[in-house]
């Protein structure tokens, strides 16, 4: 069997455990595998930016709040359906990775990051100072009513967890197929040696501009699809904290590893839902597992796996 | 020890004996109900509280009122002879994790009820879940939000009154007593929008203005530079800062001004957990502040409330009784314990047993109208609407002594409170 096939097959197995855990988890652990599932499209975004372009971007939050207002926006204040706004919120995204990505790719290294963070910060004072139509702060809620899709309603628990397994699954196969695609290897080529890269005749400031606009699309289509499955669109999740998460996710699952963003926002959430169980201190217990994770596996737990076992983990 | 074991009952033995059946008859069904209530276990309230991040000091004064409150309502017998177990859970002030604290609280803790969450965005981020999960969900926030019919008919903020109704209130005072020409310093996000939105019309309607706005953006760490915009014929500073850099933005005031200039009126939020005597804060000799409950116990406070306060344990400067230092957040933090009340009432009424009985938990709720001033409502009577699951209340109106100590010099009527309805969430399904 090649790599592809492999490949090919181990990600078709996750998509399908996943589908079998809904009839066997309890209503608790679908709930958060929903969240979970919507979190790792965020995370297989800024992935694909940081672990296979090698770009390191502190300024994420931007893409997701773009698809969740871009998405509550035109459905509280548009009246649109929920599937146009959807369209919107991804649109919207699509504009802003467009725009940053054309200023920001015009520095490099630490100054791209901070220019990063900085543009991030910029679209969540935006969504404060427009406090009139986004409720600064506070943020509002999509009803109920709402969030139907073609006639679906997805506030309910089981439509819920199949739309974020249908986007997650779509998210999980086309990344999968892209990195191994040319365009994929293309991108790893200029994370591995740009300069290299660009000797043998690659674009490389296209490739790269390429990678944040899909890196932001993608983080785009989770924040809309947050929106849609959860009904609430805040700003909390425009600041930096929530374009420090991704990071974290994406190097605890293991950077450039199509499985790691998934893994990495699971052993989080999961990581901080049971230590609370043991103590008020549960962001302690956090801290100390992510220090020994960082020490002990440094490539993340799907990093460290296919360094040490399965070399052909995609 | 008996010389005849077979000896035949007395006539007195007989008596006693058909007397102590007929009184076993009489308790045995109390007895079973309670054995019943018993097998049921305890009711389960989920206590969503901010550990963390930047509602934590409400977040542990709060926590103390709640388990006060809830050890009170177990002394009297718990609620339908259950006892009612406290499942308290840090949401970190962050709207994400209070969703999914609500989730846990429901699908994890089976809890019957959730309660205690104040910071508004946290609530916004929650509420749709609880909506969902047909979770009652009672919040102690002071915002817009239950009211302005912006959350769903399982949300409620019973225990506490909200900006809109605090604002309308106290406008005839202050417009009366300290000027009606208004420079408001607010934190530039929803909440301080509400305040600027609802006292300029409220000061308007006294024939009062507002010249400046100020809103000072929640990053904020130094606020000198802003004072220079406060017009020349300003009469009063109306000011409602919240969050970690209060303390700084009321110092910096202070030195701006150096104990002249117009005259203050501030929300106690501005100084929730602070010492109002703490060095630097002198120049608020002769200001005034709103205070949802009087922090510093008042010459004519009653029974209830001084019940209150030794149940919570707070001393008679409204600092903990263990510790002079720390501070509490009375001005908010009875809400919680009314908030009990008020679910305890709810259940009381529908026969609460289990979650199938949401429904008519939630019905009885939405049919309260009056919480008489009791132990339970310490604060004070309140009138309630179900149709927008608000409750409305008196006001205080406190004026700082030289001594540092908070004086109440005015307590609004609930009438003045009253705004006509924007939401009647009994239209909306159970």
């Amino acid at each position: 069997m090649t790599r592809e096939q492999k490949s090919l097959w181990l990600h078709a197995a996750v998509v399908l455990v996943l589908g079998a855990l809904y009839f066997v988890l309890p209503e608790y652990h679908a709930g958060n595998l929903a969240r979970i599932m919507v979190l790792a499209v965020y995370a297989m975004g800024y992935n694909l930016l940081f672990g296979y372009t090698g770009l390191l971007s502190l300024g994420h939050a931007m893409f997701f709040a773009a698809g969740m207002y871009g998405f509550g926006l035109a459905v509280n204040h548009g009246g649109l359906p929920a599937g146009a706004a959807v369209l919107i919120g991804i649109a919207a995204t699509l504009v802003v990775s467009v725009v940053v990505g054309f200023l920001a790719l015009r520095t490099r290294d630490v100054a791209f990051m901070i220019v990063m963070l900085m543009f991030a910060q910029t679209g969540y004072l935006i969504i404060l100072y427009f406090g009139e139509f986004t409720r600064g702060d506070e943020g509002f809620v999509v009803q109920q009513a709402q969030r139907g899709l073609f006639g679906f309603d997805l506030s309910a628990q089981g439509i819920r967890y199949w739309a974020a397994l249908i986007l997650f699954s779509a998210c999980l196969l086309g990344i999968a197929k892209g990195v191994n695609s040319r365009f994929g290897k293309a991108l790893v080529a200029v994370r591995e040696n740009e300069e290299r890269a660009r000797m043998l005749g690659y674009d490389t400031h296209r490739l790269k501009f390429l990678a944040v606009v899909l890196s932001g699309v993608l983080s785009g289509a989770a924040g809309a699809a947050y929106g849609l499955l959860f009904g609430y669109i805040g700003s909390t999740f425009a600041t930096v904290q929530y374009s420090i998460f991704p990071l974290l996710w994406v190097l605890l699952g293991g950077a450039g590893t199509t499985l790691g963003p998934f893994v990495g926002v699971l052993f989080m959430f999961y990581l901080i839902d049971l230590s609370s169980f043991l103590t008020d201190a549960y962001m302690f217990i956090a801290g100390i597992a992510l220090l020994l994770l960082t020490m002990f596996a440094p490539k993340g737990i799907v990093g460290q796996i296919r360094a040490s076992r399965v070399p052909w983990l995609p | 020890m008996p010389k005849n074991n077979t000896r035949l009952l007395t006539r007195r033995q007989t008596l006693k004996s058909i007397g102590a059946a007929a009184g076993a008859g009489l308790v045995m069904p109390s007895i079973a109900r309670m054995a019943h209530a018993s097998t049921q276990g305890p009711i389960r309230l989920g206590f969503e509280v901010h550990r963390t991040g930047i509602g934590s000091s409400y977040g542990r004064w709060y926590e103390r009122v709640g388990t006060a409150a809830a050890k009170r309502i177990n002394a009297m017998g718990g609620i339908n002879g259950r006892e009612v177990e406290i499942i308290a859970e840090d949401d970190g002030t962050d709207p994400r994790r209070g969703a999914e604290v609500v989730e846990r609280f429901a699908s994890l803790h089976e809890c019957d009820a959730v309660f205690g969450t104040l910071f508004s965005h946290v609530v916004f981020g929650a509420a749709p879940r609880a909506g969902e999960l047909k979770m009652p969900y009672f919040v102690i926030s002071e915002g817009y939000h239950v009211a302005g019919g912006l959350l769903n008919r399982y949300s409620f903020q019973p225990g506490i009154t909200d900006v809109r109704a605090q604002v309308k209130a106290m406008a005839p005072y202050v417009s009366q007593n300290l000027g009606k020409k208004v420079t408001m310093f607010i934190p530039d996000f929803a909440f301080g929008h509400d305040h600027r939105d609802f006292f300029s019309e409220a000061i308007k309607n006294q024939g009062g203005e507002v010249l400046e706005v100020i809103a000072i953006p929640p990053t904020e760490t130094s606020f000198t530079r802003y004072f220079p915009r406060i017009p020349r014929d300003t009469e009063m500073i109306y000011h409602v800062m919240v969050g970690p850099a209060v303390l700084t933005f009321v110092r910096e005031l202070g030195e701006f001004f150096g104990g002249r200039g117009p005259a203050l009126f501030g929300y106690i939020d501005s100084l929730e957990a602070v010492d109002t005597a703490s060095p630097g804060l002198e120049f608020l000799e002769g200001s005034h502040f709103w205070e949802g409950m009087p922090r510093f116990m008042q010459p004519d406070a009653d029974a209830h409330e001084k019940m209150y306060r030794e149940a919570v344990g707070i001393d008679e400067n409204g600092a903990s009784v263990d510790d002079p230092r720390d501070i509490s957040t009375a001005g908010h933090m009875f809400g919680v314990w009314e908030t009990l009340s008020v679910i305890k009432m709810g259940m009381e009424m529908s026969g609460y047993q289990t979650r199938a009985d949401t429904g008519s938990f939630i019905e009885a709720v939405e049919s309260l109208t009056k919480f008489p001033l009791s132990d339970d409502f310490p604060q004070g009577e309140k009138i309630f609407n179900g149709k927008t699951h608000q409750v409305f209340g008196h006001q205080n109106i406190s004026l700082v002594e030289p001594d540092g100590k908070l004086k109440r010099v005015h307590r609004t009527s609930i009438e003045d409170t009253l705004y006509e309805n924007d939401v009647d969430y009994t239209t909306q399904s159970l």
